[in-house]
């Protein structure tokens, strides 16, 4: 079981779910979050006042998955959130972690076949 | 403790001495009121009750406006002061405000105290004031100009004064302040009328006097702690600012005290202002920072808005663009390169636009000013007669350097009782909203 987080551009929310749907991978949690990558945001100004370094809005996917899923979720995501052929920076990040355990809550069920 | 109380009693012996007043009045006979109430003009009075409406909306928007501009965790705080300044100042302008403002002269300094409790104020025309509009009437226009003045100055002091001290500083600054400077300018017999000064809607008396109030509370109340965040909720400012231009019809034209050919150029001249001011802010932001914002562009309007007031009555439309397009360049430069040199925390700019812009307007009244559009007016400068703007400049000199000192000294006092006029460094972190009121703007879930 591994659980998957990944950062991406709050415009490519719907191509990766896009993805993440033709791989048969349902289960996802989306937060929009802000954050900054080595450019270090960007800078506004407000009434002449310039604010450096703002945060950017970023989406966050969260998607646990057993074994056999992660590298066709990984790929999914990649082909959703890269821009264009050669990429942009700021497309965002992928995470995996390993999971000690889960659990539904419903039926107390636990281990891979909580997850699918 | 023993204050606290002396202060409640003093409350309790105002109101019954009010209310015996007002008993020995309605107990005068009556029977002229009839003959005299003919002279009331029925369109003239509908129009100022509507104007003094549209002048109380502006309060409101203020709030929105201001409260769109600081951190989330300071919302409440703002509207709150706004709110409540609707709230104090009437009952000050009720008790003794109206009456030190619009009283019987005393040597052209300030008004007697007959009118106290709106004694003698009644459906009958005041033909010093208005002659053709009941006296409450206009008693209530003016009440509306009274709350926004020192909801104004909250600008300056955003996100870090005291709620016990505001409260403290609107009602002494309000009497202290604003009331003489109304009279000096508008009463029967004030110096600054007798002069000659040209302030159509409160130029003066409302943009200058909160203004330097403005600069004096945030040197008196000093910097915010660590970086401030960027604008929490522009649309709310947007909505704000909004409000402000619609009711500033009201407050503009309503200045004329009739519904007639004086309010109509008022209102024309003023939404033309507002208008160059708006677009010029927002090219001067194109220009010096690549690219236009909303924040400039709504600051530009209100700034426009403010410089418009006291000419809005003496200017015709042309003069109206040319004080517009000052208003927003010399608002810009304040707010661009004043504030960040002498590096005051003017929060919300309420010296850079209210003060600057009403000084700007003032002036530019003694430039544009005509007797063509006004033969009760002058003309000014432009229009050959150099001594208007004298006079102007005379009469903003005087107001800046009374509002400012009386200012400074009365937040000084006002410290005193307060223990300080600036919550402590922990409350301010948490935020006023919090800290001040005990309630939170929003939510995040559900």
């Amino acid at each position: 079981m591994k659980y998957i987080i990944a950062i991406i551009q709050p415009d490519r929310l719907d191509p990766v779910m896009e993805q993440l749907e033709e791989k048969e991978i349902h289960l996802v949690t989306v937060s929009t979050v802000m954050g900054r990558g080595r450019q270090k945001g960007i800078s506004a100004v407000y009434r002449s006042t310039k604010e450096a370094g703002s945060l950017l809005k970023k989406i966050k996917l969260e998607i646990a998955v057993n074994d056999n899923y992660v590298a066709a979720a990984k790929q999914a995501i990649i082909k959703g959130a890269r821009f264009g052929d050669e990429g942009r920076i700021g497309d965002g990040k992928i995470f995996v972690l390993n999971i000690e355990e889960c659990l539904r809550i419903r039926t107390g069920e636990t281990g891979s076949t909580a997850i699918g | 403790m023993k204050l606290r109380w002396l202060a409640w009693m003093g409350c309790l012996a105002l109101s019954v001495w009010g209310w015996e007043a007002r008993a020995q009045e309605a107990a005068e006979p009556v029977a002229e009121a009839v003959a005299v109430a003919a002279a009331i003009d029925s369109g003239d009075t509908a129009w100022m009750l509507a104007s003094a409406g549209l002048v109380l909306l502006m309060t409101p928007g203020l709030a929105f406006f201001y409260a769109g501009l600081v951190r989330k965790k300071n919302t409440l705080s703002i509207l709150m002061q706004c709110f409540m300044a609707m709230c104090l100042m009437t009952i000050q302008w009720v008790v003794i405000g109206y009456t030190l403002a619009f009283g019987p002269d005393i040597k052209g300094l300030i008004g007697g105290l007959d009118w106290m409790f709106l004694k003698g104020v009644g459906a009958e025309p005041n033909a010093d004031y208005a002659a053709t509009i009941p006296h409450t009437a206009f008693m209530a226009f003016q009440l509306k100009f009274a709350i926004i003045t020192p909801a104004l100055i909250i600008g300056a002091t955003a996100e870090r004064f005291k709620f016990s001290a505001f409260c403290l500083f609107t009602l002494l600054w309000a009497t202290l302040v604003y009331a003489p400077v109304a009279h000096w300018v508008w009463g029967v017999g004030g110096f600054m009328r007798e002069m000659g000064a040209l302030d159509f809607a409160g130029g003066t008396v409302v943009h200058i006097n909160a203004g330097m109030a403005a600069l004096a509370a945030a040197l008196v109340v000093g910097k915010r702690i660590g970086n401030v965040s960027p604008p929490h909720n522009l649309p709310l400012a947007i909505l704000g600012a909004g409000m402000l231009w619609f009711g500033w019809f009201g407050f503009n034209a309503g200045s004329a005290l009739g519904a007639n050919g004086l309010a109509a150029n008022a209102f024309v001249t003023t939404h033309i202002a507002t208008a160059v001011a708006g677009a010029a802010w927002a090219v001067c932001d194109w220009v010096m920072h690549g690219k236009p914002t909303t924040l400039g562009m709504i600051t530009g309007a209100v700034a426009g808005l403010v410089a418009i007031t006291p000419a809005c009555g003496f200017v015709d439309p042309i003069g109206a663009m040319w004080i517009g397009l000052g208003s927003s360049v010399i608002c810009f430069i304040s707010v661009t390169y004043v504030k960040t040199r002498f590096q005051y925390d003017d929060t919300l700019d309420a010296f850079g636009v209210h003060g600057v812009g009403g000084i700007w307007g003032a002036l530019a009244t003694g430039l544009f000013a005509t007797k063509t559009v006004n033969s009760a007016g002058a003309d000014g400068l432009f229009y050959g007669n150099p001594g208007q703007f004298m006079i102007q400049l005379k009469a903003t000199v005087i107001t800046m350097v009374f509002a400012f000192v009386a200012s400074y000294l009365i937040l000084k006092i006002v410290g005193l009782f307060t223990r300080g006029v600036r919550v402590d460094e922990h409350s301010e972190r948490v935020g006023l909203d919090l800290s001040q009121h005990k309630e939170s703007a929003y939510t995040i879930i559900d």
